[in-house]
């Protein structure tokens, strides 16, 4: 019992951070629907700086003033992030911001690799707060004591804010309705900047106070992410109250989880929340998603041809290029090669429900890594042959995405991403935890291609005709009468509902049948990697196919394809440089700003312009 | 006159709210009965039990002899009932002609099919069913740019893509211009006779109601007050003095505009 209690005042003591951090995260999505990717830099960075702050300012004041300062340069780094980065994004395609926040992830990452080095920087502890209090025989940190007690002043504060004064009433306002909000006369620029500047200042603050519980390292802006998606889809979108008992609630879970079931700690808050959002699906204190009604942001999507003679032939011609390869190319240039290919497979599959369906998946790696494992465990457990276990990968990862869809697909928008994500990552946590059948964090060795495929070229050839194949089929179905009833269920469910179409399980079969793909893919992976580690299943290979749809272009075809090629060998030339992040973060920023319809939509368009490519009537 | 659509006792209650309460009518074949009412009468929330999207508290929807409450909406849709909404619905990303296919294709059960290309299935048929609402030249035109009369007459032709035997047209002429008001109910009046089609529609424009529907009824506060001919309802005191607040307004035709 005594235990007990000490666990429990640890577990709300670490709530403090994550319900910082999740409220700021809370206010932007719900003021300017941005799903900010980079709020775990700002937390990141609010414990450098606030690290670096104390370095300076002596004493307890000065701890507190520091935590303060980091807080408010945090905000203001927010702020420069909006004006530059957002804001000339904001009339794109909705989430198309998610990119150029990720772009600020890697931005960020290796600013603060200049300037804090790479070695993990062991917070201060508080002045006047550095011993311990016994709680019924239980050591408990006075820190913790203070943090606990400090909680409730940010979330009454905040409440006040936003219930009760004028700034609350516009937020409140904007979150219900910018569009009316802006026809009211109030400036919506300087709201959005109000509001990430106040997100990222709570980010800030979050980094901070966490200084003398975990100090500060560069691998905290991802470690953080997950669990605050969870906090704020578990209390409920734009709910303060929501967010502080979610926080609560995973960080106590967590603490008891480490102590009675450590080996289950990963899996706790997804399992949570899944189970949460299957039965209140807007979350414990949210309300139904009712935000994308508004219309489509941006210029609306153009019906869809099959290729025309010229661009036949100029794919013919690219597809000898490749076949002809090995002729020419190095071992390298294959293997390179082979690897954009799997992973344009990858996000194509995606595309295939994203862009046809409007179905945002934030966890599809699951069935890229699901499929990768099928394929190993097969291999390595029952000594599958190759073609037995390249066969079954792809059904394995079907099989899981229709599952996985079919608990999903009550939910959607950012709810839906979320849910996906959650099982994604609870799929990532089993094969990390469960060693003994998966090889943990050593992943699965050994795992090689039949003898007919060994060396270089023979797989080249294989990955080239299952990769490019893939790549075909999702083409056609796109095409296909399937294709065309999983646009119209995203156009108009109304009307496709009221035409005989079953939107949900048109949905429900695009989700398994990108999938199935996915697994493919990651079986061409892993046979031609020879092993497989639960990287491949991590949020950061999600959003890899996620970052390069909307690089490439969410509205056409060959935005995944184009995409995926282009960030693959971009990452190649770039990581033989030391701060290659930056760059390529750069790059993704310049990219989203130049060419918001992504590189294959600008590039139609300057075709288009020049005449090289004819102009549809009414398209411009 | 036989009946092929019969509403019994239809009521729907809101947490407390009793927006239609104990409605009763039939629609005759080939009728176009006008549902009038003000705003707030319970019209909307009438359509969407009788197309599935709200499941009444209580009462019976007998299309044909088989009680729909309680079917989802593309049930309904296949028994042979085809709508039009308010607030027009139709697939933005694609031209005109593929939204009338893609109605076509739903009738056929081919949504799941992934072999052949979708923009050659029934296009042929298709393209009779725009030439019937005046859209053919416009076939091939991207829907999202298509001018909002036109929008209407597109739904209309998809929802006569499975050669309903009943159409439910919510507020059909809303938010278009008098002379295109015209036209369109002109159209539907013309191809629902020739078809023998029954329409229960809904209206706020007087002129569209007195001048197509064979029959009105009328709501208020969710309860159905009068129920006969155009001259019944003109003539009736009661009528007046809920939808109009005592006006004289139903005396003449020019008013009425």
């Amino acid at each position: 019992m005594e235990l007990f209690f000490a666990q429990l005042l640890t577990g709300l003591a670490n709530a403090a951070t994550l319900f910082l951090v999740a409220s700021g995260l809370s206010l932007i999505f719900g003021v300017t629907r941005i799903v900010n990717f980079a709020h775990g830099s700002f937390y990141m960075l609010g414990a450098f700086i606030g690290y670096s702050l104390m370095q300076v300012l002596p004493g307890m004041f000065g701890f507190w003033l520091s935590v303060l300062l980091a807080g408010l340069v945090v905000g203001v780094i927010g702020v420069v992030v909006e004006i530059l980065v957002l804001r000339p994004v904001y009339k794109a395609p909705e989430l198309f911001q998610l990119v150029a926040t990720f772009g600020v992830i890697l931005v960020i990452q290796d600013l603060a690799l200049l300037i804090w080095g790479a070695d993990d920087v062991l917070g201060p502890r508080a002045p006047g707060l550095k011993g311990i209090v016994r709680i019924m025989g239980e050591p408990v940190p006075k820190y913790d004591l203070a943090l606990i007690a400090i909680t409730p002043f940010f979330l009454f504060g905040l409440w006040y804010l936003i219930s009760k004064t004028r700034i609350g009433i516009l937020v409140r306002a904007a979150t219900q309705d910018r569009e009316m909000v802006g026809a009211l006369g109030v400036n919506q620029a300087w709201l959005f900047t109000g509001v990430f500047f106040l997100g990222a200042t709570l980010a800030g603050l979050g980094g901070a106070i966490q200084l003398p519980k975990g100090g500060a390292d560069l691998l905290m802006d991802f470690n953080i992410l997950a669990a605050i998606f969870v906090v704020v889809v578990i209390g409920g979108m734009g709910s303060l109250p929501g967010a502080y008992v979610a926080a609560a609630l995973i960080s106590v879970l967590n603490v008891f989880g480490v102590t009675f079931l450590p080996q289950s700690t990963l899996v706790l808050m997804f399992v949570v929340m899944a189970v949460v959002l299957m039965i209140k699906p807007y979350g414990l204190f949210g309300r139904e998603e009712v935000a994308g009604e508004h219309g489509q942001v941006g210029e609306p999507e153009r019906p869809i041809k099959p290729a025309g003679v010229k661009v036949r032939l100029l794919v013919a011609a690219g597809l000898l290029l490749l076949a002809l390869l090995p002729l020419f190319g190095s071992d390298f240039s294959q293997v390179l090669t082979s690897d954009v290919i799997i992973f344009c497979l990858f996000a194509a599959s995606l595309h295939f429900i994203l862009g046809l369906g409007g179905l945002v998946s934030f966890g599809h790696a699951a069935f890229f890594g699901g499929g990768a494992y099928v394929a190993a465990l097969l291999v390595s457990h029952v000594d599958a042959p190759m073609e037995i276990a390249f066969l079954l990968a792809p059904i394995g990862a079907g099989f899981a995405a229709f599952i996985i869809g079919w608990l999903c697909m009550r939910l959607t928008g950012v709810y839906f991403a979320m849910l996906t994500l959650a099982f994604a990552q609870l799929i990532w946590s089993l094969v990390y935890q469960w060693g003994e059948f998966t090889g943990g964090d050593d992943g699965l060795v050994d795992i090689w291609p039949s003898t007919w495929l060994n060396g270089t070229t023979p797989y080249y050839y294989f990955t080239l005709v299952f990769g490019i194949g893939g790549i075909l089929l999702l083409r056609h179905a796109a095409h296909s009468p399937f294709g065309y009833a999983l646009r119209a269920s995203r156009d108009s469910s109304r009307q496709a509902e009221a035409t005989g179409i079953n939107t949900k399980r048109i949905q429900w079969a695009a989700f398994t049948f990108a999938g199935s793909l996915a697994g493919l893919s990651g079986a061409l992976f892993v046979f031609s990697k020879g092993s497989v580690f639960p990287t491949e299943l991590e949020i950061a290979r999600s959003f890899d196919a996620l970052i390069v749809i909307f690089l490439g272009g969410v509205k056409t075809l060959s935005g995944a394809v184009v995409g995926g090629a282009s960030l693959e060998y971009a990452k190649d030339f770039l990581t033989r440089f030391e701060y290659w992040r930056l760059t390529l973060g750069l790059i993704i920023i310049f990219v989203v700003i130049v060419a918001p319809e992504g590189i294959s939509g600008t590039l139609r368009k300057v075709a288009e312009r020049f005449g090289i490519i004819r102009q549809r009537e009414g398209e411009s | 006159m036989s009946h092929i659509l019969e509403v019994r006792n239809l009521s729907k209650s809101f947490h407390g709210l009793r927006a239609v309460h104990e409605v009763n009518f039939d629609v005759g074949e080939g009728e176009l009965l006008a549902l009038i009412g003000p705003n707030g009468a319970g019209k909307s929330t009438c359509f969407n039990m009788l197309m599935g999207q709200l499941k009444p508290t209580t009462g019976e929807v007998h299309f044909q002899g088989e009680n729909l409450v309680g079917k989802y909406p593309r049930d309904i849709w296949r028994k042979g009932i085809g709508r039009t909404f308010q607030i027009t619905a139709t697939y933005s990303s694609m031209t005109v002609v593929e939204n009338v296919q893609m109605a076509l294709m739903s009738f056929h059960r081919r949504v799941y099919s992934m072999l052949p290309y979708a923009h050659k299935m029934y296009k042929k048929e298709a393209l009779t069913f725009l030439d019937m609402v005046g859209l053919a030249s416009q076939s091939e035109r991207h829907c999202a740019i298509l001018a909002y009369g036109d929008l209407k007459r597109l739904e209309l032709a998809i929802a006569l893509c499975h050669n309903p035997t009943l159409l439910l047209m919510d507020e059909p002429t809303a938010g278009m211009a008098p002379t295109e008001r015209e036209s369109v109910m002109q159209l539907t009046a013309d191809i629902v006779r020739e078809k023998n089609i029954s329409v229960l529609f809904t209206e706020h424009d007087m002129d569209v109601v007195f001048g197509h529907a064979h029959r009105i009824l009328v709501l208020n506060r969710g309860e159905l007050i009068a129920n006969g001919s155009v001259d019944d309802i003109r003539n009736n005191p009661m009528v007046q003095e809920v939808y109009l607040g005592g006006g004289n307004l139903f005396d003449s035709d020019e008013a009425a505009s």
